[in-house]
């Protein structure tokens, strides 16, 4: 065998341990391939690569194929009415890449050409208005860092810990920077009826989603976008235009919208009755429950993310978020909520987006320790344990559970979703 | 014991975070929370105005840009039906017409008799569950008004042909969703009316926003008073961590 077989060989070796504990852990050292590691000159360095525009629209390295959003085949019927997760545990920073924004539809992705492009605000109005994409970029632009989560995220843990990481327990979870024209601009144009006290958001794809919005909202800080990240809002978030409802949970940021008419009071549609409503213990159910309440969850280590049996420095780290305004501090607990310490927060800490926190911690030989993070808004609100939730709100609510998480270090590395006793 | 304990110690954070929240705290969470006025009552209500907000500015409007919509393409578009009935459609339907529709266009999905099939919503059932930890939301156990039905079907279903039927079908199918649930006789005949008439079962079971509704307390050491963690749920009885709860791919 010689030396390009054995280095082929060696790769395979690899790939196959790869394959086989892809999803649960990363190989432990990283051997690589002998010929490109020191004292050799890598293969990368004898030769040249591809020019500018081999990829005119770039893509990620082949490496990072593994990074993809997934979905849950028992949580929905299909894949068309269903949601796909974004993997919390491989981002960086704060920023949600557009290509691995977690998903929700009721009705598919439409395909909708710019030109063939309308949103209609008519309604308790003076002037009933027809713009085009132009024209709404014609409009004054803001350009705003929001996170968009989905109400249900966490849902499927209301009675216990049955998912495998963190890209399934939080990854309903993401963060972009959206652009757009503020909503109050257009309804300025239009003119408001003086009794005007609600206004009804509609999507053009197939479900036709819709979701009475309050005016005191619309008139505030909600974003009628058509850029993500810095460029269009991608296809699965609404392209060409969607609302922005920054704080607000997922579905009230309607998506393809086409039409915005004001009103008096709110429509009561299927997503504020049927779905999207909280039902309590006693059989009553609260409705028009928008703000995603202060959250949190260490995306380092956790179940994607072991120890490998490695004792020594770790770097703790994690998001945080409150649809109430920013975080303002982040508690780490190694000891299921024994003792806390304070987490540094990773500028920028922005209103209604994600946080990055960060705590060394010195995990000792066969250490076995209960990893939570805690944090706490600017308004005050602490995240709580699920005990209090479930005092609170039983478990048959399904949205906004913002519960504290827990991971279960084992000695040998392995991190386990589990709840605890607090 | 040991819960008692902890509730004791919820029950007090929770006193005190109210004891610390001046007035003007407790008007900006409602603004953030609930930011906007309901009318009267305490259960939520379709069928009266919800009072303007006061003291909110709009911005000057910046003529020429966007044009007026024509009373005729709004007409197309503008099919949002109001909890309480409002703007209902022209047309009637029969539940003998409508079980023959849902056969054809429904059935598939939600079942001959609304029962669902494999995870697609069920329709009947479920009353007297929403008070239990195994609460099943359908139409006739969750649904708030029969006009809201009409307004989804019609918007978003038959699911790959939304839009699709007439407005006199869509009644029809509507009626003998609520017949199925026991909410119509099988001779009944509706239109914009007979649907504001029936009165759903869980017509007043909706209630407005109530949080913030857990303690802001937030212990820093001892937390614990010396109790060990006790695991109550391990994920690893169901999935391998880091593993498969999802795919990347079509299952």
């Amino acid at each position: 065998m010689d030396s390009n077989q054995q280095a082929a060989s060696r790769r395979r070796l690899l790939l196959a341990a790869a394959a086989g504990t892809a999803a649960a852990a990363s190989p432990a050292v990283a051997a690589g391939n002998a010929e490109n590691l020191p004292p050799n000159l890598p293969e990368w360095g004898r030769s040249l690569g591809p020019g500018v525009i081999e990829e005119a629209y770039g893509t990620r390295s082949a490496h990072e194929a593994h990074v993809l959003r997934r979905y849950v085949p028992w949580l929905t019927p299909d894949r068309i009415s269903s949601v796909s997760f974004t993997p919390l545990h491989d981002m960086h920073g704060i920023i949600t890449p557009s290509a691995l924004h977690f998903e929700r539809h009721h009705g598919g992705v439409p395909e909708i050409a710019p030109d063939d492009y309308r949103l209609m605000i008519h309604g308790m109005v003076d002037r009933p208005l027809i713009f085009t994409l132009q024209d709404l970029k014609r409009l004054p632009q803001v350009s705003r860092i929001h996170f968009l989560e989905c109400p249900a995220n966490g849902g499927m843990e209301w009675r216990g810990s049955q998912m495998s990481g963190c890209q399934f327990t939080h990854g309903m979870l993401s963060c972009s920077e959206w652009t757009g024209v503020p909503l109050k601009h257009l309804l300025a144009q239009a003119g408001l009826k003086p009794n005007a006290s609600w206004l009804l958001a509609e999507g053009g794809d197939a479900s036709h989603l819709t979701r009475s919005i309050p005016l005191a909202k619309a008139l505030d800080d909600v974003i009628v976008a058509y850029g993500q990240n810095g460029e269009a809002v991608r296809p699965q978030q609404g392209y060409p235009v969607r609302l922005v409802m920054p704080g607000w949970e997922g579905n009230t940021w309607i998506k393809w919208v086409r039409r915005i008419e004001v009103g008096d009071r709110p429509w009561f549609t299927r997503w504020e009755t049927r779905a999207y409503t909280d039902l309590m213990p006693n059989g009553l159910a609260r409705q028009f429950t928008f703000v995603n309440e202060v959250n949190s969850v260490i995306t380092n280590p956790c179940p994607e993310k072991p120890l490998n049996g490695r004792p020594g420095f770790v770097e703790i780290s994690g998001l945080a978020w409150s649809g109430a305004g920013a975080v303002r501090r982040v508690d780490v607990s190694v000891d299921g909520g024994d003792n806390w310490r304070t987490a540094e927060l990773q500028a920028p800490v922005l209103d209604k987006a994600c946080t990055r926190f960060r705590i060394a911690w010195e995990w000792r030989e066969g250490q076995r320790a209960f990893l939570q993070s805690r944090a706490i808004d600017e308004t005050g609100r602490v995240q709580p344990p699920i005990q209090a939730l479930r005092r609170a709100r039983g478990v048959e609510s399904i949205y906004h559970r913002n519960a504290i998480q827990t991971w279960l270090v084992e000695p040998d590395g392995t991190v386990v979703n589990v709840q605890i006793d607090a | 014991m040991i819960l008692a304990v902890g509730v004791a110690l919820a029950a007090g954070g929770h006193a005190l975070a109210q004891q610390g929240a001046p007035a003007d705290e407790a008007a900006r969470r409602m603004a953030l929370y609930r930011p906007f006025t309901p009318p009267p009552g305490e259960r939520t209500r379709a069928d009266l105005a919800w009072p303007a907000p006061t003291g909110l500015v709009l911005p000057a409007a910046i003529p020429g840009i966007g044009r007026g919509a024509e009373p005729a393409e709004i007409a197309g578009w503008d099919i949002a039906v109001g909890g309480d009935g409002r703007r209902l459609p022209p047309g009637r339907g029969s539940v003998r017409d409508g079980e023959e529709l849902y056969l054809t266009h429904c059935a598939a999905c939600h079942g001959d008799f609304g029962e669902g099939v494999d995870r697609w919503p069920a329709l009947i059932g479920g009353r007297g569950t929403l008070n239990t930890d195994q609460a099943r939301r359908t139409v006739g156990s969750y649904w708030q008004h029969a006009p809201a039905v009409f307004d989804y079907v019609r918007r978003a279903m038959p699911y790959t042909q939304p839009q699709s039927l007439t407005n006199d079908e869509y009644y029809a199918i509507t009626a003998y969703i609520l017949h199925i649930n026991e909410l119509l006789p099988e001779d009944a005949v509706v239109g914009a009316a007979a649907l504001r008439a029936v009165r759903m079962p869980n017509q007043d079971g909706f209630v407005l926003e109530d949080r913030p509704d857990t303690p802001d307390s937030a212990c820093t050491s001892n937390c614990r008073e010396g109790r060990a963690v006790r695991i109550e749920v391990d994920s690893r009885q169901f999935v391998r961590p880091g593993s498969h709860s999802g795919f990347a791919e079509p299952q």
